[in-house]
């Protein structure tokens, strides 16, 4: 090879490895620009917000005075919705995950039950909400309360739940079922005592997720007909007298966190956007430590694979 | 065997092994009901796992027939050439005019926006994290880029219209206060997760032995990832792509809050217009009476959205299917 070839040669080498480096350079920036938004995002809201947060802001109702105003309603709201939300999402999810994981034959209708699951999970959030004003509000007259806006959230969530609960259990290998059911063990007392327990860690970072999206999904509950201003809480799910448990609150009217912010967003005033900012923070930081926890359960639960 | 019987009558291994005299028949006959009693359990127990799963089902139905037989009355009153050619949206005037293009030309302009912006950075990212990261680097962003995802809608409706507006105005003097870019700007970052993680995941299933086959050509690093890895995850990519097109054309809240809810026909990024679901919002924020034509208006206008979202999937099927590569 004379001189000049192997001059040529290095320098197609060199300009292959400069444009890696520029790529690879690009890949650093572009990664950045979604981190630095999102650091942008939350140092502009705490900047504006943080003078806003005083114990007062949790504990007063909305106010036509800026500076009065707090999220008492907003916050009480945003868990009893939660609550319904999981005891709702969380059994039938787990149940479906179960029922296609580990029952499920070779059916057309299980098929159908399948290819449901991964379409209603790129379904718009907001057309969940038209099938809850049609089908909660209207037609089963539950009206605009907290049990319509758990349902729907339920729903809505339900796809991230069975694929979680689904992915958990395909982790399991079968040797621990064949164990089972060599000992004598039937399907059921198999996944109960085995399957369910194994997996519990990673279907509960699908809920955690689920309930995190849920939180914070504002177009869904503005659609079945949440009031923007509420200024009185729903009666209290527990009583000193007997029997103890109240159900009065299920069907109150009622507002959550997102809109409320919503409501502070949309109106002219700078000081209702200082609001704003402060409800958006407590929101964030709401979704991010649930979000923070359901990643962390995930890393301890890779690293603590047992087999 | 009389030894076992005296035994215990009840206990398993003496039932099972008992011969065929007549001592034996009833420990066999409490054990055949106690079979049968965990075989009626384990039933009852699978019909209801197949219950919880079919709720599933119930909602894509229960979704279908809301919007179309609220929408079947809607287009009674509207007649559907009308919908789809009138180039005005005023349905809630005295001179009605019900023409979808109106809301439909919002979804598409700021979703377009968004798509600019989520779609190479997004495929950047993924190439990035799959092909040139280090183990740790890749650790790290991965969460990061899934928090991003996990923030609520609302709080980059807010952001939109406090944060980047104003900072757009500050390059663009003659941007309006709501505008579909700077909707579109933040909702295409709210997608790039979306985007690149499921990018990613296509591209990290591709078999090592490619890649290493064309570093033992003298490719280098942009080469394998442009021309063998890309092309052979390519069905995995199409439905990232195909994912965040939904993402955004059922975006809701970042338009409702930054992008404006006046109707306008335009393509115009710099315009405020409002979209499908930000209409939806709005009406749902009023207080329209059940039944009038008004409140079908959301039916139609999210069948609409249904159907739109519904040609993108399959759209994304056919593509999965047709460039799918099984190693």
């Amino acid at each position: 090879m004379d001189s000049q070839t192997i001059a040529r040669i290095r320098s197609v080498i060199a300009a292959g490895k400069r444009r890696d480096l520029i790529f690879a350079v690009l890949g650093v920036l572009a990664l950045g620009i979604g981190i630095l938004t999102f650091l942008a995002l939350f140092v502009d809201m705490a900047i504006d917000g943080v003078g806003r947060l005083s114990p007062e802001f949790f504990t007063n109702f909305p106010s036509r005075r800026a500076g009065q105003a707090g999220i008492l309603s907003a916050w009480v709201g945003s868990m009893l919705v939660m609550l319904v939300t999981a005891l709702v999402a969380v059994p039938l999810g787990i149940a479906s995950g179960i029922y296609l994981e580990e029952y499920a034959g070779k059916h057309w209708i299980n098929d159908v039950i399948e290819i449901n699951v991964t379409n209603l999970a790129g379904v718009p959030s907001i057309v969940y909400g038209l099938l809850a004003l049609g089908l909660f509000v209207y037609q089963f007259g539950l009206g605009q309360s907290i049990l319509t806006a758990g349902l729907t959230l339920a729903l809505l969530i339900l796809p991230v739940v069975i694929v979680a609960t689904r992915e958990a259990i395909r982790a399991i290998p079968g040797i621990i079922r064949e164990g089972a059911f060599a000992l004598g063990a039937s399907k059921w007392q198999t996944v109960s005592d085995h399957i369910l327990p194994y997996s519990l860690p990673g279907i509960l970072t699908g809920v955690i997720i689920g309930l995190a999206r849920a939180i914070g999904e504002t177009a869904p509950v503005i659609t079945i007909g949440a009031l923007t201003f509420i200024a009185f809480l729903p009666p209290a799910p527990v009583t000193v007298e007997p029997p103890f448990v109240n159900f009065d609150w299920l069907t109150s009217p009622f507002t959550v966190m997102p809109i409320q912010m919503f409501n502070w967003t949309s109106r002219p005033e700078a000081a209702f956007h200082q609001n704003a900012a402060a409800a958006g923070f407590v929101l964030v930081l709401m979704t991010l430590g649930m979000n923070a926890l359901a990643i962390w359960l995930r890393y301890r639960l890779r690293r603590n694979l047992k087999w | 065997m009389a030894i076992s019987m005296s035994a215990g009558a009840g206990t398993e291994p003496a039932a099972r092994g008992a011969p065929r005299d007549g001592t034996a028949i009833a420990p066999r006959r409490r054990d055949m009901k106690r079979k049968r009693s965990r075989v009626v359990r384990e039933r009852v127990i699978e019909a209801m796992l197949f219950l919880a799963a079919s709720v599933s089902v119930l909602t894509t139905a229960g979704i279908v027939w809301v919007l179309v037989s609220e929408s079947v009355t809607f287009f009674r009153h509207v007649p559907l050439w009308d919908f789809l050619t009138d180039t005005q949206w005023t349905p809630l005037f005295d001179d009605a005019h019900f023409g979808i293009v109106v809301l439909l030309s919002g979804t598409l302009t700021s979703s377009l926006v968004a798509l600019a912006v989520a779609i190479p950075l997004g495929t950047i990212i993924a190439i990035y994290l799959s092909e040139f990261a280090s183990h740790r680097v890749r650790e790290v962003a991965k969460p990061m880029l899934e928090l991003l995802g996990g923030v609520p809608t609302i709080i980059y409706g807010y952001f939109a219209l406090l944060f980047v507006t104003p900072l757009l105005q500050a390059l663009i003097p003659s941007l309006p206060g709501f505008s579909l870019l700077s909707a579109g700007l933040v909702m295409g970052v709210m997608i790039i997760p979306y985007v690149s993680s499921i990018s990613e995941d296509a591209m990290r299933a591709v078999p090592m032995a490619l890649r290493e086959g064309a570093y033992a050509m003298g490719s280098t690093r942009l080469q394998v990832a442009v021309r063998v890895v890309m092309p052979a995850a390519f069905s995995g990519i199409a439905a990232a792509y195909i994912l965040g097109i939904s993402r955004a054309v059922g975006e809701t809240m970042i338009l409702a809050v930054a992008a404006g809810m006046q109707p306008n026909l335009t393509m115009n990024p710099l315009e405020p217009a409002a979209t499908i679901t930000a209409y939806i919002v709005q009406v749902a924020l009023g207080d329209l009476p059940h039944g009038s034509i008004g409140y079908q208006t959301i039916f139609a206008a999210g069948l609409t959205l249904l159907l739109l979202t519904l040609v993108f999937n399959i759209l994304g099927f056919w593509l999965r299917r047709r460039f799918r590569e099984v190693y």
